[in-house]
């Protein structure tokens, strides 16, 4: 082993137990670690769960929030409220205590610029706000959606306001009878949710851009929104049904009627897969409830249904016939694309149906037949093709078939030749 | 005329051509009532040929992977010029081949051809039977559409049910545990080198066997002193090439009755479609497959079907040894056998065709 090998190696070596030493000090400097984590349950949970806090990955440890000196190594002097030991929080206390930082813009540009600091402000219009203000101690705080200690980022899958965690999150409570009961809510919320097509997406395919709680009620200043700003909550995500329901002949009525908009027909927490049974005049549509046998709006409802199916059923002729020409071999080129255009105008179709306006809705349907019965048109021209080639192969078939007689009958004519010499 | 005799005087000039033209006026061929059978081997080399020249054409524009096999399938078929004949005559030919084979393995089988001295003859045709099976499984695949697809899929997982060696087998013809663009690349290289390769080697060995042996004929008529034959030249060459035509014609027919088509593109994702079943020269095994039952004592169905499968195949290529007095109570027992295989092969196809998808 050559020397320079040797001393590399012994560096190395009080590398090592200068970093452990330094680790070690680092530990022994927060009594307030040191002394919970040799206590039991409760009192030694926080010191356990903080290790992931990202307040204390990011250098805050215990006496950020709660004061003290964690250098003491004395407890009584280390959480003597003359060093600033604050103690836990009441809960009425929590969201300010978690303001102190969070609602502070300039020290928060610190750890997250992008952190928005209006959290406390927000918590103060929701309904768990005002109802803390008002002295209920039930509701909702920072830490019962966050977690006290352990705290992780939003963005940590873990966390239990991830995407993802926020149904859980929130039916902990509102799914909890015995806790929704001096409210009088409903505590069916999180069941429906699961049922319903942002469930299903966000919880069985995880599909983050799909509706949580949150993004309907908000987070911070959660609250159920307003009649007229159902529209304004379910717009968010789909703008174009919330702009052309806003010219439509509903919107004055629902708004008179005091109708939650969207809500009506395509319920609240337990929004089903739209179908396109909702249209029109049958059991299973959602016009009836409203609109009575004999009324204009009956009508009207009947022909958006029967526009709408006729739309689909030229579309899935087009499609029948593409779908023909390309498993057979037949050149389909640009149909294809068209037949996406046909597609596309059942789809614009099942928007637009939002304006409730016919007139607009019957000249989307017949732009969309026009597409579709060109795509029809252009499969049976390239389906042609096939009769084409067909042809072709019969004459060929003809001839060679005209060649074999010949040729027998040459054959025929050497028989007999060799027969009669 | 005066061209071809200036052609053939310009060669012969420079090569002796009188003892070839000498033995093609000499040679003659048997003829009897059981003649007509000595034309399925034409047929069969016929549909060889034109896979050959169409495999060619096709091979322009083929490409064997799993993203653009399917796509280039497609423009052969819809964007070059008589592309879409081109392949239908690859896949109809491809079959007509094979069936033109079966039809001449059995008269040869049935007019014990294979006696001696012409056991050789009779070895060579099998393999070729072997090699134009293996020909249409690696070529079904390679234009990975749906069908091709979980056919191939099936067809190697019965490859990999067999003990011991079934497993590596079925990984060696994949390219791995599944069927996938791994799998269609080494099919393809089977289909276009070393299938054809070894084919023209053993169907070279076959002709030849062939031309020095002369046709057999069967025993019953051999002993016959009256026995007629016809020139070779032009007698049965001209009665070949009506073979020929009748099996050109019959391809076109139908090619243009019934088109090749292109399918649906394979997904490896989705589910395999209800009712799969490999190609027809397939199914009467695959049939007989579905209906074994699950085990068989203690051994798996499909194990004990495979394995039968695998010495049945073994003894019909050694049947030259051991029909050793073809013309004796023993041989004719074999033939009875050779009309139960057949009418086994045929019901269990049409079975496997009727039977209901799914079940």
């Amino acid at each position: 082993m050559s020397r320079r090998v040797r001393i590399a190696g012994k560096v190395s070596q009080m590398a090592l137990v200068l970093v452990g030493i330094l680790v070690f000090r680092a530990e022994a400097d927060d009594t307030c670690l040191e002394c919970h984590l040799q206590l039991e349950d409760n009192l030694q949970a926080p010191a356990l769960q903080i290790k992931t806090d990202v307040h204390y990955q990011r250098g805050i440890s215990c006496a950020g929030c709660h004061g003290g000196d964690p250098a003491e190594v004395d407890p009584e002097s280390s959480m003597s409220p003359s060093k600033g030991f604050v103690g836990t929080p009441k809960p009425q206390q929590i969201p300010s205590f978690c303001a102190r930082c969070h609602s502070d813009v300039e020290y928060m540009k610190h750890y997250n610029p992008k952190l928005p600091t209006d959290q406390l402000a927000q918590y103060k219009t929701s309904v768990h706000g005002k109802r803390l203000t008002k002295g209920d101690t039930q509701v909702a705080t920072c830490i019962s959606c966050h977690g006290a200690h352990g705290i992780l980022r939003a963005s940590d899958t873990r966390s239990p306001v991830f995407k993802t965690n926020i149904p859980k999150t929130c039916s902990s409570c509102h799914a909890d009878q015995k806790r929704m009961a001096p409210y009088k809510i409903s505590t069916s919320q999180y069941n429906d949710y699961l049922q319903s097509v942002h469930g299903k997406l966000l919880l069985e395919k995880k599909e983050l851009s799909a509706a949580a709680c949150t993004d309907c009620h908000g987070n911070h200043g959660a609250s159920p929104p307003g009649l007229s700003d159902v529209a304004g909550a379910c717009g968010e995500c789909h703008p174009s049904n919330r702009d052309l329901f806003e010219k439509s002949p509903h919107k004055e009525p629902f708004q008179k009627a005091r109708l939650p908009q969207c809500v009506v027909c395509h319920g609240n927490h337990k929004v089903l897969p739209p179908s396109d049974e909702f249209l029109g005049v049958s059991e299973e549509a959602v016009c009836v409830r409203c609109h009575r046998p004999g009324s204009k709006g009956y009508e009207i409802s009947a022909s958006f249904k029967t526009l709408l199916d006729s739309l689909k059923a030229v579309t899935e002729e087009a499609r029948q016939l593409v779908k023909k020409a390309e498993v057979a071999g037949v050149k389909v080129g640009l149909t294809k694309f068209d037949l996406k255009a046909c597609e596309d105008a059942i789809v614009r179709s099942r928007s637009e149906l939002h304006s409730f306006i016919l007139t607009d809705f019957r000249t989307l349907v017949q732009d969309g037949m026009a597409k579709a019965k060109r795509v029809k048109q252009a499969s049976l021209v390239s389906l042609e093709d096939l009769e084409i080639r067909r042809k072709g192969l019969i004459f060929s078939a003809a001839l060679i078939l005209l060649l074999c007689v010949t040729l027998w009958i040459k054959i025929r004519k050497l028989d007999s030749r060799k027969e009669n010499p | 005329m005066r061209f071809f005799s200036a052609v053939y005087g310009w060669v012969g000039e420079r090569l002796n051509l009188t003892p070839l033209v000498d033995l093609i006026k000499k040679k003659s061929v048997p003829a009897h009532r059981h003649s007509l059978w000595y034309y399925t081997g034409g047929m069969t080399l016929f549909f060889f040929a034109v896979q050959v020249a169409t495999g060619i054409l096709l091979l322009l524009y083929y490409r064997p992977t799993a993203e653009a096999a399917y796509e280039s399938v497609q423009f052969i078929m819809t964007e070059v010029k008589f592309g879409w004949l081109v392949r239908s005559l690859h896949s109809w030919s491809a079959n007509l081949m094979i069936g033109a084979l079966f039809v001449h393995m059995f008269s040869a089988f049935f007019m014990k051809a294979y006696r001696k001295p012409r056991e050789l003859t009779w070895f060579s045709g099998a393999f070729i039977l072997f090699l134009a099976l293996a020909f249409g499984f690696s070529g079904y695949l390679l234009p990975w559409n749906k069908l091709a697809y979980f056919a191939t899929k099936v067809g190697t997982d019965i490859a990999g049910e067999v003990p011991l060696l079934g497993h590596s087998v079925m990984v060696f013809l994949r390219g791995g545990e599944e069927v996938s663009g791994a799998t269609l690349t080494r099919f393809f290289g089977f289909h276009v080198a070393i299938l054809p390769a070894t084919a023209t080697f053993v169907l070279l060995l076959h002709l030849l066997l062939v031309q020095v042996q002369g046709m057999s004929v069967p025993p019953a008529l051999e002993k016959n002193p009256n026995r007629k034959s016809i020139p070779f030249f032009p007698h049965f060459i001209l009665r070949d090439l009506l073979g020929w035509l009748l099996a050109l014609l019959l391809l076109v027919v139908l090619a243009s009755i019934f088109p090749w088509e292109l399918g649906e593109k394979a997904d490896p994702l989705a589910p395999a479609p209800a009712g799969i079943r490999p190609e027809w020269y397939f199914l009467f095994m695959f049939q007989t497959l579905k209906l074994l039952p699950a085990e068989i004592w203690f051994v798996p169905g499909e194990l004990v079907g495979a394995l039968a499968f695998a010495v049945g195949g073994l003894l019909w290529v050694l049947i030259p040894l051991l029909d050793k007095n073809p013309t004796g109570r023993w041989g004719h027992w074999v033939s009875r056998l050779g009309w139960v295989v057949v009418a086994y092969m045929v019901a269990f196809t049409i079975l496997g065709y009727l039977w209901p998808a799914g079940k």
